[in-house]
């Protein structure tokens, strides 16, 4: 038998699966972008104490709607002042913080509880699969934005309030695609074997359908942080969020909203930062779907 | 061991073993019931290879997942070592019997390396620390003909044929007596299987294994079976010798499938059976015997009654041809 035609013999060349994912992550400019906007503006958040000109909430009836420097400004106020004089750049920096804060603990809370749930209807199927998919069903059923108005104006608009009702909504999605990865992958000779071995169920889900389910759990991550964001800002916009003088994005165009005719860059700003954050999300999302697509892995 | 004190006990013993599935057809179609396994009974004894051939959907992995434990029995039962499955508990039943599964490809988890694979037994057992667990990873890939320094490497790094030995690997690391092969080479290139099929005789003769080698192709278990079931169905047909079996086979079921084997290229994928009819739908499966309405030898008689199981030899047939009760009735 020639070497080249025993199997045994042949190098074990290919690149690990490691390997291959780095090459394809650098090799994806949405996902870098997507990647390089989210994590600025997270240590811009981090540090805002440190990076903010201003005190986000020191007001001074003098400075009055002060404009950006390239409308005419002046560096001490770089992106202007709002209508209660309040720095406009050191409002937005903070701003990183409600947002990246409600985006990052909503898509934890629904992601824990629709993942729990997907996971458990996928792999033991028969009745639990009944009743999470009824749940999922009533969950649909409900207009999140709807919900989300009628609880805050009854509990009453805040921080807390706003993270707790967007993480308990915003799970069905996760359940959704959980269940039907788990359903996919429990199906693979691999689980069967570890079975057959006689591996507990924890350690079968945690350590063999886990691993190969978590890219979809990501890119679920990162949809719905930007669907929190949105929320949070939608909710703040109609008085319903964060309240004043919290600064949030949503509530700096709530705020912004009657002198939009006179000085539009004041509901610009924040609305332009908003929808690049989203997008940046976004891409980080599909970005993290193609590099991680089940026919790379063959 | 109480195994070794027993020697006339069969290693692996199925006594009436039936699985029924509730399937839904269609949208909203009511549940009807689908026998994969029908009233099977198989003995193995140390050391022998049963091969368990049939078509593609007549229950040979039905069959394999029950022995493993992995699916319970609607009725009978299945004995290891003279002793029910279900009085062991899984722990004890994974380290008698392992499994190599048809699909090197889905039967390795992408995610994990070489060596956290084959460790993976160990580990769930709690046999040995890292070191020794991974000392006895390298003497086993030794085993099995792979070079040491595959422990780091992925599955997705290797062909076919390496998986499966990783696969062998993994099932031989806590020293299994059975272990139950459910199509080991009909995923892999023709040129790859009879190497993985040599390697599977050698392990038997180094370790003492007992098989249950699972094929839809007779050429694939006549070098390695000691004994042939033929299953049709959900129920085994004819039992025998592999040499009787492939000398002068008696059930018309059997013939079919001998005569695809001697077809040109045999182990090409599915052998045709040239059956004609195609093969039944297991929710509806013909009256009276089931294979009739592909037999050559059918009569009126065998569509309306089930031939019994008839001992023949050291073996059994299940055919009104040779069951001389019934044999008289026919022409
Ligand atoms: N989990 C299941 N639910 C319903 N039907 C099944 C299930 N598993 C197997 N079957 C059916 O049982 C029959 C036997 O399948 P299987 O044991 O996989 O056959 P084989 O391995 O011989 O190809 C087939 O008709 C198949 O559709
Ligand atoms: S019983 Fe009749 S139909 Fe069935 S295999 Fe024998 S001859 Fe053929
Ligand atoms: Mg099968």
């Amino acid at each position: 038998m020639s070497d080249l035609s025993d199997p045994l013999l042949q190098e074990i060349t290919g690149p690990t699966p490691g390997q291959l994912l780095r090459k394809r992550v650098f090799g994806h400019q949405g996902l870098i972008f997507g990647l390089a906007v989210v994590a600025i503006l997270a240590v811009v958040a981090i540090l805002a104490p440190v990076i903010a000109p201003h005190d986000p909430y020191a007001q001074s009836l003098v400075a009055r709607m002060k404009p950006p420097v390239f409308l005419g400004g002046t560096w001490e106020n770089p992106l202007g002042t709002d209508h209660l004089g309040r720095d406009y750049l050191s409002r937005l920096i903070y701003g990183a913080r409600v947002s990246l804060m409600i985006g990052g603990i909503a898509a934890l809370i629904s992601g824990v509880i629709g993942t729990a749930m997907g996971v458990a209807a996928g792999y033991f199927g028969g009745k639990v699969d009944a009743v999470v998919t009824f749940l999922i069903n009533v969950r649909l059923a409900m207009p999140v934005v709807l919900v989300a108005l009628a609880v805050v104006a009854i509990l009453g608009g805040s921080l807390t309030v706003v993270i707790a009702v967007l993480g308990l909504l915003l799970w069905d999605r996760f359940a959704v695609v959980m269940r039907a990865s788990t359903l996919q992958v429990r199906g693979r000779e691999y689980v069967a074997a570890a079975q057959a071995i006689g591996a507990s169920t924890p350690r079968i889900l945690l350590s063999e359908i886990m691993p190969n389910i978590v890219n979809n759990l990501i890119v679920v991550v990162t949809l719905e942080m930007a669907h929190a964001i949105l929320l949070e800002a939608a909710l703040s916009f109609l008085g319903l969020g964060v309240q004043p003088p919290t600064p949030s994005w949503g509530l700096m165009v709530s705020e912004g909203k009657n002198m939009m005719l006179f000085e539009p860059w004041l509901v610009l700003i924040p609305g332009a930062v908003l929808f690049v954050l989203v997008l940046a999300i976004n891409l980080m999302g599909d970005g993290l779907r193609d590099v991680t697509a089940p026919e790379n892995r063959s | 061991m109480n195994a070794m004190s027993k020697p006339d006990t069969p290693v692996l013993e199925l006594r009436g073993v039936s699985k029924v599935y509730s399937v839904k057809q269609g949208l909203m179609g009511a549940r009807k019931p689908l026998r994969a396994v029908n009233d099977v009974n198989l003995t193995l004894g140390r050391s022998e290879v049963l091969g368990l051939v049939g078509e593609s959907g007549c229950g040979k992995s039905t069959l394999a997942k029950i022995l493993l434990g992995l699916e319970a029995p609607t009725s009978g039962e299945v004995l290891v070592d003279g002793e029910a499955i279900g009085s062991h508990d899984r722990l004890k039943l994974a380290r008698r019997i392992q499994p190599i599964f048809q699909d090197p490809y889905s039967s390795l988890n992408p995610r994990k390396s070489i060596a956290e694979i084959i460790s993976l037994p160990l580990r769930v057992h709690g046999i040995g620390d890292h070191a020794s667990q991974t000392k006895a990873v390298r003497e086993i890939l030794d085993v099995v003909g792979l070079p040491a320094r595959v422990m780091n490497t992925y599955p997705s790094q290797m062909s076919g044929g390496q998986r499966q030995r990783v696969a062998i690997a993994r099932a031989l690391i806590m020293k299994p007596e059975i272990v139950i092969c459910d199509e080991p080479t009909s995923a892999l290139d023709v040129s790859v299987q009879s190497q993985i099929l040599n390697l599977l005789g050698e392990l038997r003769r180094e370790f003492g294994l007992t098989y249950l080698f699972i094929s839809h192709n007779l050429a694939v278990v006549e070098h390695l079976a000691t004994r042939v079931a033929v299953m049709y169905l959900g129920r085994i047909v004819e039992e025998a010798e592999t040499g009787a079996l492939f000398d002068a086979s008696r059930h018309p079921y059997s013939r079919a499938l001998l005569d695809s084997v001697l077809t040109p290229e045999p182990g090409l994928g599915v052998p045709d059976t040239h059956l004609g009819a195609a093969y039944p739908n297991p929710i509806n499966p013909p009256p009276g015997c089931a294979f009739h309405p592909r037999c050559a030898s059918a009569t009126a008689f065998c569509a309306a009654r089930a031939p019994r199981p008839v001992a023949s030899g050291d073996g059994l047939v299940e055919c009104h041809l040779y069951d001389p009760e019934t044999e008289m009735f026919q022409r």
